[in-house]
This record gives C-alpha cells, structure tokens and sequence, in this order.
C-alpha cells in the first residue's frame, strides 16, 4: 500500500503528530514499506471468523458502587505543566 | 568478597543466616553498578539512597524473623512500571521529568515484602523496540559483547542481571520484551499468562497483549518473584480471580509422560545456523530428561503473526498514547498560544521516532475506510492463531521453539529498517497475540553470544514452563555462566 504525502499528513492530523518535512518524507516510504508487508493477511480465509479482542474471557466487570478515597488533589496537580489554583491551565479551545 | 551473581535463593539464605546483610549486599551491587555502569549504561535512574534505607529496613525484618525470600535483595524495575516518589520516564522525553503519584500494583506487593529497589531500568522508548536503541537517553549494551544490542525493550533489566548489577528485575512483554532481551543476555526471563500478573500502574502501550514479568537468573528465581507478582487484583478489570498456586512447588526433575511439540515454522528461513543446532540439542536434552517430543508439529498460521501484531499493538498504541498532550503531566510544548499547535508540538518533540511510526500504523489501521481491511481483518486472524495454540495443546503440555531467530546483532544494525527489527520478534510475537504464558531460557551461545530457547505453555500452565526449565537447568549450566566485565 503506497501512502502518499497526503495520506500521511491526514494520519499525522487525526494523531495530533506534528512532522518536519524530512520526516514527513521518510515515514511515507516507512509505512508505506511496513504496510506492503500486511497484504498478506488479505489471503487468510476469514469468513465466518469472529475477531478475537481479548484473551481471557472476563466480561461485564464491575465493581459496586461504593466512595473510596481518591488521589489528593496535590498530588494530582504535582507533575502539571502549567496550574493555575486547583486547575491544570490550559490554552482556550474556542475561540 | 561478595559474588555479584548470588541468585534470589543463595542470596535469602545467607541473609538468614546472618552471614550477609542487605545493607552489605546492597552496598556491593552499587559498587558493581558504579563500575560496570560506564560500559552497559543499563540504567536510567540510580536510587542509592532510597536503597539504602530499604536495605536498613529489610534487615530489621530479617533479624525480627518476618523476612520472606524477597527480603533486601537488591533488583531493578523497568522504567515503564510506575514507582511512587521515583520518576518514571518509559525512556522518553516525554516522561523524562514524570514523578508517578502512586506505585504500580506489582511496586507494592514487592514493597510489602521488604525489596530493595536500586533504580529503573532502561527500555526502548514506551516499550516499542526489540534493541532498547530507541530509548530517547542512550542505548544499553550486551554485556556479552558491549558493540551488540541487549534486545528489547526490556534491555535493560536483562543487560543489569546478565552482568550482576542487581540480583533480579522486573520487565514488561507485549510482543517478547521480556523473553528476546532475556534470551540475548543470557538470562531468564518469563511472560505470565496475560490476567495473571496486574497492569495497574504498568504505563500502557498495547492493553490486550502487555504483561510484567521476571528477568532472573535461573528459574527457581523466576517462580519466587511471580509469587511475589500475580495474583488478582480489583484495579485491573483484565486480572483473573483465579488462585495463585505457590509456584515453587512444581520444581522437579522428572519430565517423564510430558508431552513436547516443536512447532517447524519457528525455524524460519533466515534463521541462524548455530541457533538451529543449539536448539536441537537443547531439545534432544529435554528428551534425555523423560519429554516425548513431536518434531513435526504445525502451526500453519504462524506467518502471520507478525502482520496482526504489528497492526493490533500499534493500534491499542494510538489509543493508549492518545493521553500524551501536555497537560496534565509530561513534556509540554509552550511557546504558542494555539492549543492544536501546543498538542501537535508537545507530541512531535515528545515522542521519538519508532513512536510516531507505531501511531501513525495504529490511527491508519483504525482509520474510517482501513478499519475493516487492517484492524477487523487482523482480530479475526488473531482468532485463528489462538484457535491453532489451543488445539496444540490439546496434543501437546508445551511448545518448544528457539526464543530469537539470530543471536543479539550489532548496535545500529538494524535502526534505519523497521521491518527488519520487526522480524527478531518472529519468535515470541504469536504468543502474546494468543495471551500465552512462555519462558525464555538460556541454552547456548555462538561465538560467545548467547542462545535462548522458548517454552510456550497453554493459559495459566506457568508451573509447566517452569517445571521444564528447571529440569534443564539442573541438568545444563548455560545459565551459571557470566559475561567477562
């Protein structure tokens, strides 16, 4: 599968990755390179086939509902980049 | 004189007879560390003193008859397991300056048990690697032959056992970062059945393949940390409430009416010569201890292990790493005032290289459009190589497969060719992808490199791993031999 530079660029958006333009180069022949390599599973016969997302067969678990103690809010707050009081700061998200 | 290779057991008893203190022995492994350190560059943080006082506290529980075989015996952890207080950086600019707020789950039931902890590991940045070369810090070397990788990405908790820095460590294994690395370095290494050791606190890279376990020097070892680490746990809703046996118990000699499988498409096209050859007397001598083995088994699916794993990790990846925003905690990229250029920024200088490859193969596979061909495509075929372990399994009481297709390769070889690095992990990847448990231990070397051989059991048949690795290990001693630093 050939990415194109565009291909890249949407996937880079959609991850929130910023890239150089050397770097946006490079990883298009990379992908593109190590996703040559995943035609093969096209080959495999998977009708009928459930897909397998866990390897252990808990399902549905729960706990009650009961209040325990959480982190404290210092500790919480202690490897923040930025705080402001009892808040993370971040930057506005509407303008 | 203390030996820098006293194992767990040796080590207890001499701790309680008295004829050794942990403060002592503690002091001696950071001398080792300080010495060999400059050469293996194994560890990302040192923390002398905080061992220190663990050591002063481990010796009064000895001396008040409360110790338990973990007791003051100096290990390191792997940096992506969250140890409170310690930073933890999952040798990435990212965390580089994270201090966790709280301890991983398997942190402190070691902590209860009176450990002492020296420092944390190095490791390929966030667990993706086999060479631990992608750490954002410095690569860790073999120290067989200090211009060879240590594998990965557990390199650096194999690389600081293999050459005596700390008596055992803890490692992480989502495709094999436990058993490649423990085979390269010499040492054991073992994957628990995923759901049997908690993933709380253990920084997430993909959630349905990752899984601690114990790098060690022989397997008695082994079964004496995963009594100290498995077990159910309510804070991880993928940890079995099954009983945890006293896998000590299972360490005899007698292999006989076990059956053996040896599964021929792990003797890829490629592999190594002596590799093969190492592993056919390794197994001729399993046979020698009472296993019958079958030569010929089949596991026709094997080849495409690495397609599924190399999109489900990276996919779980996308997901798990989607949190790494500058926000909260971690680097934070600030010279803007626009947020989408913060996050973009924050994660491009945050996030090496090996990194974004693995997000961006994760978003692609689950993108709209991709999903079904890549992500779907893949599950179902994860259901057919779990489908083909179970029914050998019915035949077979364990698989037996070489745990690396080479011996460790040189550092920088295989940097600029993502697939080629993939491919070490030919071996070892399937197993996660059925949620297996499989040990790595030493059988060989080549060229004074060293050979791992693999034991694959079905879920939950540790004591079968290790009841056939301790057989072997009575009966060879690759294990007991040191590297010359």
């Amino acid at each position: 599968m050939k990415l194109t530079r565009e291909d890249v660029l949407h996937i880079a958006r959609l991850a929130r990755l910023g890239l150089t333009e050397s770097e946006l180069e490079k990883f298009r022949e990379q992908l593109s390179n190590i996703l040559e390599n995943f035609e093969i599973l096209q080959r495999v016969d998977t009708a009928d086939i459930p897909p397998t997302a866990q390897s252990i067969t808990l399902q549905s678990v729960v706990r009650e509902d009961e209040v325990a103690a959480s982190l404290p809010q210092s500790q919480v707050l202690a490897n923040a980049p930025q705080k402001d009081r009892d808040y993370f700061r971040v930057r506005a998200v509407l303008e | 004189m203390i030996s820098n290779h006293l194992t767990i057991h040796q080590a207890h008893q001499l701790l309680k007879a008295k004829q050794l203190s942990s403060v002592e022995l503690t002091k001696a492994m950071l001398e080792r560390i300080h010495q060999v350190e400059p050469k293996v560059h194994a560890l990302v943080t040192i923390t002398d003193e905080l061992a220190l006082k663990q050591a002063e506290q481990a010796d009064k529980l000895i001396a008040s008859g409360d110790a338990n075989p973990l007791t003051g015996i100096p290990m390191v952890i792997k940096d992506v397991i969250c140890t409170k207080g310690v930073r933890t950086t999952c040798s990435s600019k990212m965390l580089e300056n994270f201090v966790p707020p709280y301890d991983a789950t398997v942190v402190e039931k070691l902590n209860n048990r009176g450990v002492v902890v020296i420092g944390k590991a190095n490791m390929d940045e966030f667990a993706m690697g086999s060479s631990t070369e992608n750490s954002a810090f410095f690569p860790t070397h073999n120290p067989w032959d200090l211009s060879r990788v240590p594998g990965g990405s557990s390199g650096g908790s194999a690389a600081a056992v293999a050459v005596g820095e700390v008596i055992y460590a803890l490692g992480s294994d989502t495709g094999g970062s436990i058993r490649q690395p423990a085979g390269f370095c010499s040492v054991t290494g073992l994957k628990p059945t995923y759901g049997r050791v908690s993933r709380y606190g253990l920084v997430a890279f993909a959630s349905s393949l990752d899984q601690i376990g114990p790098l060690t020097q022989d397997v008695t070892d082994s079964a004496l940390v995963l009594n100290a680490i498995a077990g159910y746990d309510n804070r991880d809703s993928t940890s079995v409430p099954y009983p945890t046996p006293d896998y000590t118990q299972c360490l005899t000699t007698d292999l006989n009416g076990l059956r053996l499988g040896v599964p021929k498409e792990y003797f890829v096209e490629g592999m190594q010569a002596e590799v093969k050859t190492a592993m056919q007397v390794a197994i001729n001598k399993l046979e020698e201890l009472g296993a019958r083995v079958d030569w010929e088994v089949s596991l026709p699916h094997t080849p495409y292990a690495l397609a599924v794993y190399y999109i489900i990790a990276p996919s779980e990846a996308s997901a798990n790493l989607a949190r790494y925003d500058g926000v909260k905690y971690g680097f934070s990229y600030q010279d803007t005032d626009s947020m989408w250029e913060a996050l973009e920024k924050t994660r491009q200088y945050g996030f090496g290289a090996e990194v974004k490859r693995r997000i961006m193969l994760g978003t692609y596979a689950l993108s709209a459009g991709y999903y079904d061909a890549y992500y779907l495509k893949a599950q179902k075929v994860r259901t057919l190589i779990r489908r083909e372990f179970d029914q050998a399994f019915e035949k077979f009481d364990a698989l037996v497969t070489p745990t690396s297709p080479t011996v460790p390769f040189k550092i920088g070889e295989k940097v600029d060719d993502p697939m080629q690095m993939y491919l070490s992990d030919v071996c070892t990847l399937p197993i996660n992808i059925a949620g297996l448990p499989a040990i790595s231990i030493p059988a060989g070397f080549a060229d004074g490199l060293p050979i791992g051989m693999q034991i694959i059991g079905k879920p939950f048949s540790e004591e079968t791993l290790l009841k056939i690795s301790y057989a072997y290990q009575q009966a060879t001693d690759w294990h007991k031999r040191r590297p010359r630093i």
